[in-house]
This record gives structure tokens, sequence and C-alpha cells, in this order.
């Protein structure tokens, strides 16, 4: 077992989901609020590491990162920040998608309720969109982390496989098996998937209290 | 004027709402009145500002609020279901405005009677106290100007009248101008002093509510206020359930509505009432008077006759009903309904 590959795994699925959630707040905000006529652009371009092989965007982060670009002087290729981008970037939609979603269906009127009391957007924002959308929040900080713990390709690409710097469960899994090491390779993907389906199945029971509040305010309004 | 506002509204660029509305200053309720899709929301909407305005004005206490948002507009928006938070509790929806102190949410709960239940949630109430709670909050901001949408609307039949008697007190307390969105002539007869008649984006009549009901000037209000006859009457004995009233030189038997109050506006729809040749020797309606036919006209398919029966009654029958009891100017005839047909409005509450 690589506890080294395991740490840096973790590390990387906890730093990467923790920035998508800065990110991914206002822009799920922006994406289920406004009205600007082009935005399906941009919802195509959020949506693209969904069906991009890995390593496509790899390699296109790969070039960004690299010493002609103007992102190269941050000397990012093969380091754990680098990784941490490209992570990002490839996660992005996992945590978008659902927090747009659970954003898009807070009802207008609660938030017009909250303007007619005098309370601002941002305000608004924090005190009635995000605390009636837990559970899309939480699912998609949830699906953005166990995404991240599960790359390969992306990570191969950007991160190379160097030990205690960018060297994730995944690569260490496949570094095995290409030196015939099935039984070391065995244990560390149990223990990946232990580790996913404990994660998923947390995330997933917190979240069945609040789709049982959901469930159970939607046939309160229907009565 | 407190409030001047003249609305243009398209959707699509099809022009949907075309609207004055003038609120002086003081208190005063203003009733928005007519079928859904008459396009009385989004009236509201403009004024709130929640709707941008496609031409017009809306110029609140000297000021232009055309650009001025809705949270910077001191407005207490009531909203139709009322749109309580349903993740705060009511202390918390009631003092969400501002940074109330909990001694300010409490006397602003106790005067909406919810004090006793602001640790609940808003799933837990009742209609009427959700409404109540919704009140609450918006009276918390202070508000120069009341809109309330529909406010009795989400309500069942057997609250609504309770509800409705309580609101029109609290506006009268209150002392805040408001503009009440409804459909239901009985809220516009007791809760308004004026009144607008919408239909299809356009007002077709203003006028106290109760000039509106008894002369409307167009076909399209007098289909919207669907109230012929609305007198005033004065109980003047109840028994068992019923109550005996003085309406005009006429006698009328009504449901007893309860209360200690004796001056009603006494409302009969033209559909309810039936008119006969001679007496019925048994009937199960409460209501027989004699009288003479005053007029005859015509009203779509119907034949509206109004009678003198000790007071100006209005029947609509059909027009071969008309032809077979030979009606004309001058002739006798009975008037039928049952104590049920006549809504007693209390007189205070208009």
């Amino acid at each position: 077992m690589n506890w080294e590959a395991l740490i840096t795994t973790l590390e990387l699925a906890a730093v990467t989901s923790v920035i998508l959630m800065v990110i991914a707040l206002p822009l799920s905000y922006w994406f289920a609020f406004s009205e600007w006529r082009w935005k399906f652009l941009l919802e195509a371009v959020v949506a693209l590491p969904l069906v991009l092989p890995p390593t496509v965007l790899g390699f296109y982060v790969l070039i960004a990162l690299g010493p002609q670009s103007p992102l190269g002087r941050f000397g990012l290729a093969f380091t754990f920040n680098g990784l941490v981008l490209a992570s990002v970037l490839y996660s992005l939609p996992f945590a978008v998608q659902p927090i747009a979603a659970a954003f898009g269906a807070v009802e207008r009127k609660y938030i017009e309720a909250s303007w007619m009391l005098g309370v601002s957007n941002f305000e608004t924002f924090y005190r009635v969109i995000v605390p009636q959308s837990w559970s899309g929040v939480l699912t998609g900080f949830v699906l953005s982390f166990a995404h991240t713990l599960g790359e390969f390709g992306v990570v191969l690409m950007v991160g190379g496989n160097i030990p205690g710097v960018t060297r994730t469960l995944s690569i260490d899994i496949y570094d095995q098996v290409q030196g015939l090491n099935y039984t070391s390779a065995a244990v560390t993907s149990a223990t990946l998937l232990i580790i996913s389906f404990v994660i998923l199945s947390i995330v997933y029971g917190l979240n069945r209290k609040v789709w049982f509040f959901a469930a159970d305010r939607r046939h309160r309004e229907a009565v | 004027m407190l409030l001047i506002a003249d609305i243009e509204k398209r959707f699509d660029g099809r022009l949907r709402v075309e609207a004055s509305i003038r609120i002086p200053y003081g208190p005063s309720t203003t009733i928005l009145f007519g079928p859904s899709g008459a396009g009385k929301t989004t009236v509201l909407r403009c004024i709130a500002g929640l709707e941008k305005l496609s031409a017009g004005r809306i110029v609140f206490d000297g000021k232009d609020w055309v650009n001025v948002r809705p949270q910077k507009r001191p407005i207490g928006f009531l909203f139709q279901d009322y749109a309580l938070f349903p993740h705060l509790r009511v202390s918390e929806n009631i003092g969400y405005a501002a940074k109330h102190s909990a001694e300010s949410v409490n006397r602003i709960a106790s005067m909406l009677k919810v004090d006793d239940v602001l640790n609940q949630w808003p799933s837990e109430l009742s209609g009427g106290q959700q409404q109540r709670v919704a009140l609450a909050r918006v009276l918390a901001r202070k508000p120069r100007l009341l809109l309330l949408d529909e406010p009795l609307s989400a309500l069942d039949a057997a609250m609504r009248d309770h509800v409705r008697s309580e609101l029109a007190q609290l506006l009268r307390t209150l002392g805040i101008p408001a503009i009440v969105v409804t459909h239901d002539w009985v809220d516009a007869l007791t809760l308004g002093d004026q009144m607008l008649v919408m239909s299809s984006g356009r007002v077709l009549q203003a006028g106290p509510p109760r000039e509106v009901f008894t002369r409307p000037q167009h076909p399209e209000v007098a289909a919207a206020v669907g109230v012929e006859t609305v007198v005033s009457g004065r109980i003047r004995r109840r028994e068992g359930g019923t109550a005996l009233l003085d309406v005009g030189s006429a006698q009328l038997v009504a449901a007893d509505p309860g209360g200690d109050e004796s001056d009603f506006y006494v409302c009969v729809r033209g559909e309810d009432v039936t008119l006969e040749k001679g007496r019925a020797e048994q009937s199960s309606a409460r209501n027989h008077l004699r009288g003479t036919v005053l007029q005859i006209a015509i009203a779509g398919v119907l034949t509206k006759v109004t009678i003198d029966a000790g007071f100006e009654l209005v029947a609509l029958v059909t027009r071969q009903a008309a032809a077979d009891l030979q009606l004309s100017k001058g002739a006798e005839i009975f008037s039928v309904f049952k104590a049920s047909a006549v809504h007693l409005i209390p007189k205070a509450h208009g």
C-alpha cells in the first residue's frame, strides 16, 4: 500500500473541491439566474470535461503551463499546484451542474420576497438561495471530491508521476500493474473503492435528510 | 399624491397592461379588481420594481422610482401564497428584514397574534397564521405602502370570512395606504375605499366599490363584478340562524352572519332571483317579494329585469322565461330567492 500516494490523492481532492466551491457557487448563481442570450455557450464550455477525453484536456493544460505560454513563468507543469489547476478544470461540471440545478429550483417568490424586505442580492444569495440548496451544494462538493480521487488521464498528462508530489493512487495502481505487481495493485484498488464508497454513502446518507425535508415541503405545499 | 403610477407593460412586444393609479397620502385601501389574467398582479409587480416598465412612470412621494431597485422602495409586498421562507422559523421570518431586536419581533408578533408560534416552522402553521406571519414580516420593515396580492385566495372558504374581517380591521388600525389585488367582490366591498376594475390589461372603471358594483359603466365591469343588487339593510331581529332585515320598505330573510353588527350591505346576484306570476303556496325559498317591473333589458343571452320590490332588485332570467311570464313595465311580479342567496357585508368594514 502506497501511503504517500494516498495522502497526495486525498490532499489533491480536498484542495480541488474547496477551490471548486469558491468558483462554483458564484458561477452556478450566474448560470441559474443570468438571462444573457449567449449563456449557453459558456454552459457548453463548462460541460466540456464531461465528454472530452482527459488526455485532451490534460494536453491543453500542459501546453498552457508550458514554457512558451504566459502561464509558463509560474512553473506549474509537473507540480502539485499545476495538478490542482487541471483538476479544478476537469471537475468543474461536477460541481457546477448540481449546484446550478439546485439554485434554479429555488422558487422565484422567495428571492423576490427577500428583495421586497430590503435585502440585497448578495445577502439574498447566502440567506435564502444557498440555505434552500443544501443538497445541491453538498452533492456538488462530494462529486468533485470523488471525481478528483479517481482521475487518471489528466494527472498523468499534467502532473507526471513524481512520488510524493504528483503520484496519485490511480497512477500508482497503473505503475504496479505495469510492474506485474498485482497483489499491491489489488490492495490499492480496494482501498480506493472503499474510500469512494464510504464518502458517497456518507453524503447520500446526509442528503437523504435534506431530500426528506424537500419532499415533505413539497407535499405540504401541494396540500 | 403619495404614489403616481402610469404603467405600460409589454411582454414580447405586445401591450399587455396599461394602467394609471393614484394613491393619496393618508390611510386608504385601493382595490385592484378583475378576473385572472386582467393584469392586476403585473401592476403590483411594476410598482414594487419586480417588473420593469416598458413605458410610463412611477413617482413615489415626489421621487422618480424608475431606476430605484426593489430593495430601496419602502413597500410591504404580501405575496399571494405568502412566500414565507421554509428554512427559517417564524421568528426568523418576521425578523428577516433588518437586524431587529427580539423585542421588536415580539411586539409585531403579538400585534398580529402570532407570538405563540414564533418557534415553529412556516409549514406547521394554518393558512390564517401564515398570512398573519407574512403580514408581520412585511410590517417589520415599516413600509409606507402595502401591496397585497390576493391576500385571501390561499385560504379555504371557512377561514376566508374570518381572516377577511381581521385584515379589514388591521388595515384600518395601521393607517398605511394599501393596494389590494383581488378577484373576489366580497373582498372588494369589505376592504376597499377605492376600487379600480381591470380587464384585459386596462382599467375600465374607478370609484368607491359600492358605486362601481351598483353602477357599472361598462358591460365588462358588470360581468367582472357580477353582483347586480347591492343595497343597504339593517337587521331587525335574529332567530334560529336566520336574520330578518329591513331593506328599503321590504323585509328580507338571510342567514345570520353572526357578530353584533346591524348595518349591512345586502348583496343579491341576479341569477339567484326567480320570478313568479303568483305566490307559490309552499317553497323552501324564504324570500317572496311582491313588486313591479321597472325595466327590462337584454343582457347577453339573458334578460335583466329590474324590479321595485321595496328596493331596487335585479333578476336575470332567460329570454324564454321572460317571454313566458309576459313581462312588461309596471306588471306585478313576485321575486323569489333563498335566504342563502342573500350575502351580507358588514358596513363597518366597507
